[in-house]
């Protein structure tokens, strides 16, 4: 699986990348998707809306099952990723760029709960 | 994620195979079987729909009902017409409790004096305990062959694929015909399915299926399908699954499989009844039970799946999704729901409670994909 070393992650298999301007962008990972197998539908948060941290904020679905997608921090959803809905395949062709949604955390320090991508792998067993 | 205790599992003669293959192996009915390969579910499928599919299938329970009693023994359990099932063929029988309901749905065949049925692997015990119950006389044998497998072939080049090993090209939909030679203490196959394609259900002796599966393979048009694309499959082509559609609480007719009643198991017909729960499920056939089996096409994009509510635009309860995901081939959410008949005969809009949010579903009739069959 491929989890790579520049993104940080939840153990509820999101991948989370720091942005310059503080804010987070989330989507799922190598090995949620391959757990999940074939999506076929993506259901995205409403921009504006504020979710506090491991909020199920979005459900992803494969033709095996449902899951939720958790946010990583609390703070105010501030980008959508229309197209990746619109074509959820994506996910599973390239997880780290089928990039879900944008959140502007209410405090930087819950950055520090997150995962490395060591840690994170750790968790897989 | 959960890590069964695989050593307890049963394995079917073609589980190395899978597992070469890079299947993604689970737990059903006690048997550690592949769910998807490589490939995926989404690809499975659509291999399946434009070539050919290889299914193993060994877990189901192969039966085979012996002697002069056979044919009577077996209609005093379900509801098929085996008096008149030709040498050769191949019929959908419903193996029934007293109330009524549907303990196993079989395919049953017909091949000389013998009977050879097949039954759901999640079902066995509870086949076996009826069996029990209603013991065969002594002029009629049951005996369950745990040392055979079966593979099915489907998909529109499984004739072509086959036909080098045995010759099928004559059969049609439903016929049965053993190949002595075609293996070592030779194979039986029929010319059905389980997901709505033209197809092959090959059952061969467990010592000669990683040989026979190999050579199927070797056809650049045949790919392994796991579990999750048979399922994917057989619910566009309508068909039941036990225990989603189906179980020991259903009516045939409430099922809408009242097809699979036969005709002269029904009133006016010769042999009337003499299965279980009989008098309720021909009652039935004129007076329709308050639920009905439908098809529906939910909007939208999202999977609807069984256990959602099904309601009326005031929100009242009127069923339950029994089986529903994506459709791969209609590239769109289909589903199977069991409502009250009042508002299928009614033409009443139709709602999925998805999530908390009320989704419509347009009533459609069934298969969702229409079927290929050689008839």
């Amino acid at each position: 699986m491929n989890h790579p070393d520049n993104l940080r992650y939840t153990d509820t298999h999101e991948w989370v990348r720091v942005e310059q301007d503080g804010t987070v962008t989330v989507g799922i990972t190598d090995h949620a998707q391959d757990a999940l197998g074939d999506v076929v539908f993506l259901q995205l948060p409403d921009v504006g809306r504020t979710v506090a941290r491991t909020e199920a904020m979005a459900v992803i679905e494969s033709v095996k099952s449902a899951s939720d997608i958790h946010a990583p921090v609390a703070g105010t959803v501030t980008a959508v990723n229309q197209a990746v809905a619109d074509a959820p395949e994506q996910v599973n062709q390239d997880p780290y760029a089928a990039w879900m949604f944008v959140i502007k955390p209410d405090s930087a320090s819950e950055l520090d709960a997150l995962l490395s991508a060591d840690a994170y792998s750790a968790t897989l067993g | 994620m959960d890590t069964p205790n695989t050593a307890a599992l049963r394995r079917t003669p073609l589980h190395p195979l899978h597992l070469a293959a890079g299947a993604k192996m689970v737990t059903f009915a006690g048997w550690d079987m592949p769910i998807q390969y490589v490939p995926g579910i989404l690809q499975e499928h659509l291999h399946t729909r434009t070539h050919a599919g290889l299914f193993d299938v060994s877990h189901m329970g192969q039966i085979e009902v012996s002697g002069p009693g056979a044919c009577a023994w077996l209609e005093s359990l379900t509801t098929a017409d085996l008096v008149a099932l030709p040498d050769g063929r191949q019929t959908y029988a419903l193996l029934t409790n007293d109330a009524g309901g549907i303990i196993d749905d079989l395919m049953i065949q017909k091949v000389g004096p013998v009977f050879h049925v097949v039954c759901n692997a999640a079902r066995l015990a509870q086949v076996q305990a009826q069996f029990a119950a209603h013991p065969p006389g002594a002029d009629c044998s049951v005996t369950l062959h745990e040392d055979r497998a079966l593979l099915a072939l489907q998909g529109p080049q499984a004739e072509a694929v086959l036909q080098p090993l045995a010759d099928v090209a004559g059969l049609r939909f439903l016929d049965v015909r053993e190949y002595p030679d075609a293996v070592a203490g030779g194979l039986r196959l029929s010319r059905s399915g389980y997901t709505g394609e033209d197809g092959f259900e090959i059952s061969l002796p467990a010592a000669a299926a990683p040989a026979f599966a190999a050579r199927l393979l070797e056809h650049p048009q045949v790919r392994w399908i796991g579990l999750g694309a048979r399922d994917t499959l057989r619910l566009e082509a309508g068909m039941c699954l036990y225990g989603n559609d189906i179980d020991d609480g259903t009516t045939p007719v409430s099922a809408s499989i009242g097809w699979a009643v036969a005709p002269a198991r029904r009133h006016g017909g010769p042999r009337a009844g003499g299965f279980p729960g009989a008098d309720i499920i021909l009652a039935e056939f004129a007076a329709p039970p308050a639920k009905v089996r439908v098809a529906l096409l939910p909007d939208g994009r999202a999977p609807q799946r069984a256990g959602a509510r099904i309601v009326d635009a005031e929100g009242r309860e009127l069923g339950v999704i029994t089986s529903g995901n994506h459709s791969p081939t209609l590239g769109r959410p289909i589903a199977m729901a069991s409502i009250a008949r009042a508002a299928k005969d009614a033409g009443t809009p139709l709602f999925i409670d998805s999530r908390g949010q009320k989704v419509a579903a347009a009533l459609t009739a069934f298969p969702f994909v229409p079927n290929r069959y050689r008839r």
